[in-house]
């Protein structure tokens, strides 16, 4: 079995306060794993830890059995940020965004090639946007947003995808777009890691489950992590019940 | 008199290029720093018999630094701390032009003097503006992305640390560019200016550079020519033009302006 991501007993901080520690997950080639965890419990700062952007205090990570550093220069690694963090304004088409993602495997200059071109037309067609090619981001639906971005990490072929919050504010048909394509994506042995607070998507089509507070709480097959005592430890102690009517 | 067309020209074309990237990145506060911040650099370039693109390239990069080092390591928030460090450099260079016994004229460099500029110092802008827009045009695309979204440039492996300090240094030299015809208070509408009309007049990045250099070169030139025949600031009268420029793109723009937007 390969092994996509490997973190080992990964602690971060921030200026003396602790964000995350002895965080170890393990997730195979070919799976759909959400991350659930309350706001601030160290999602992002985990999502952080394997784009690079902070460096763990202790512990390592490999992808596909590199460093951070190197599966990133092997375009081994997409992520798709949150909406949020994204200036909706920016002059750009959706064309322009899509091929951002293969800029990591051209050369200096970043001229596309027919196969780069291919690769975005690709991408385009299977998160259904190739008629809205040439609008300009600013024009585009929240849900569109987001396929735009999906495109984007598809277009790079990686085979880990790291996505923030993919389901918040998407309309149904993008939700389901975009449950389809991970399913695909795992079939093609990629790797997926969902951050998400909506459980119900998690039962329906995540493999595994990782539940986050500051550490690993539980992490395993769905059927066996997604239970309420997990899940009241995860959210910070609230009974079982109250988790109950979210968790059909 | 031509030659101060062709000098305002080109750096109007250069800054407005640069303004492109200033105005996406959110870096216009930036702009003013490192165009005050370059000030002692100039100084003591002068002093020393030595380029005075070099001071002010040493000076604006040194003074980026330190706004970063600060933020980094206290909890003051950036403004504040780009306020204080821009200004202390600039007073710094105030004060090391009353002591140093040379030639340099304050008002000269303050607020420009393009219809005076020296052979040596033409000289000195056109291979500032090269270096510029070479740096530029070869790594558009990445600036782009990094302006855009640093995370996905991050992790796709593009060094976003080095297109950070490239953006900075591009800057610093362009502000040395600008202090020859608008002057050091002045520049920072040279680098925002154009790239936010611009900016306003289209959703296309290509185009917007076009926009931004078009307009940036129009007002270099129909403010110079205005200056010489009112007899009034050259730099002034550049970013009026600039002003007024953005004030119509403000106001008429096709799909972003005022009045087009309450029509529809």
């Amino acid at each position: 079995m390969t092994i996509r991501i490997a973190a080992d007993q990964l602690c971060v901080d921030y200026n003396g306060s602790v964000a995350l520690y002895d965080a170890s997950l393990t997730l195979p080639a070919g799976c759909i794993c959400g991350m659930v965890g309350m706001n601030g419990a160290g999602k992002t700062t985990l999502f952080k830890a394997l784009t690079g952007f902070v460096r763990p205090s202790r512990g390592q990570i490999r992808i596909n059995g590199l460093k951070v550093a190197e599966a990133q220069r092997e375009q081994a690694v997409a992520y798709v940020p949150q909406s949020e963090g994204i200036d909706c304004d920016f002059p750009v088409s959706v064309w322009d965004v899509v091929m951002m993602g293969r800029y990591g495997s051209m050369n200096l200059l970043r001229i596309p090639r027919q196969s780069d071109r291919l690769a975005v037309r690709n991408a385009l067609e299977r998160v259904e946007l190739l008629d809205l090619r040439d609008r300009p981001l600013s024009a585009l639906s929240g849900g569109q947003r987001k396929r735009a971005f999906l495109a984007r990490a598809i277009a790079q072929r990686a085979s880990v995808l790291l996505l923030d919050e993919p389901f918040n504010g998407v309309d149904v048909r993008t939700e389901k777009l975009m449950a389809e394509l991970f399913l695909q994506l795992r079939n093609q042995s990629c790797s997926i890691l969902i951050s998400t607070h909506d459980l119900s998507n998690v039962r329906d089509f995540c493999d595994l489950v990782v539940l986050i507070n500051k550490t690993v709480l539980a992490y395993g097959e769905t059927s066996e992590v997604f239970t309420p005592e997990n899940l009241s430890q995860a959210f910070g102690g609230l009974p079982p019940d109250v988790l109950r009517g979210q968790t059909p | 008199m031509v030659r101060a067309l062709m000098i305002s020209a080109l750096v109007g074309g250069v800054c407005g290029l640069l303004s492109c990237y200033m105005t996406l990145k959110g870096w216009a506060l930036m702009g003013d720093a490192v165009s005050h911040a370059v000030l002692p650099g100039v100084v003591l370039a002068y002093a020393l018999g030595l380029p005075f693109s070099l001071g002010a390239f040493v000076f604006g990069v040194g003074s980026v630094a330190t706004i970063g080092f600060v933020k980094q390591k206290s909890r003051i928030k950036e403004d504040t701390v780009i306020g204080l460090v821009f200004t202390g450099f600039f007073a710094l260079g105030l004060v090391l032009v009353s002591k140093t016994r040379s030639n340099i004229d304050l008002t000269q460099i303050l607020f420009g003097n393009v219809l005076g500029i020296s052979a040596a110092d033409i000289q000195q802008t056109w291979m500032i503006c090269f270096v510029v827009v070479a740096l530029l045009l070869l790594f558009r695309r990445d600036l782009l992305l990094f302006c855009f979204d640093p995370t996905h440039a991050r992790s796709i492996g593009i060094n976003t640390g080095f297109l950070h300090y490239l953006l900075l240094s591009v800057l610093s030299l362009a502000a040395v560019a600008g202090l020859q015809t608008v002057g050091i208070i002045l520049v920072v509408a040279m680098l925002v200016t154009p790239g936010a009309t611009a900016y306003l007049l289209t959703d296309r990045f290509d185009r917007m550079t076009w926009l931004a250099i078009g307009s940036s070169v129009l007002s270099s030139l129909l403010g110079v020519y205005l200056s010489y025949w009112t007899d009034s600031s050259t730099a002034g009268c550049i970013v009026l033009v600039q002003t007024g420029l953005f004030l119509l793109a403000f106001l008429l723009a096709p799909r972003h302006g005022i009045f087009c937007r309450t029509s529809s």
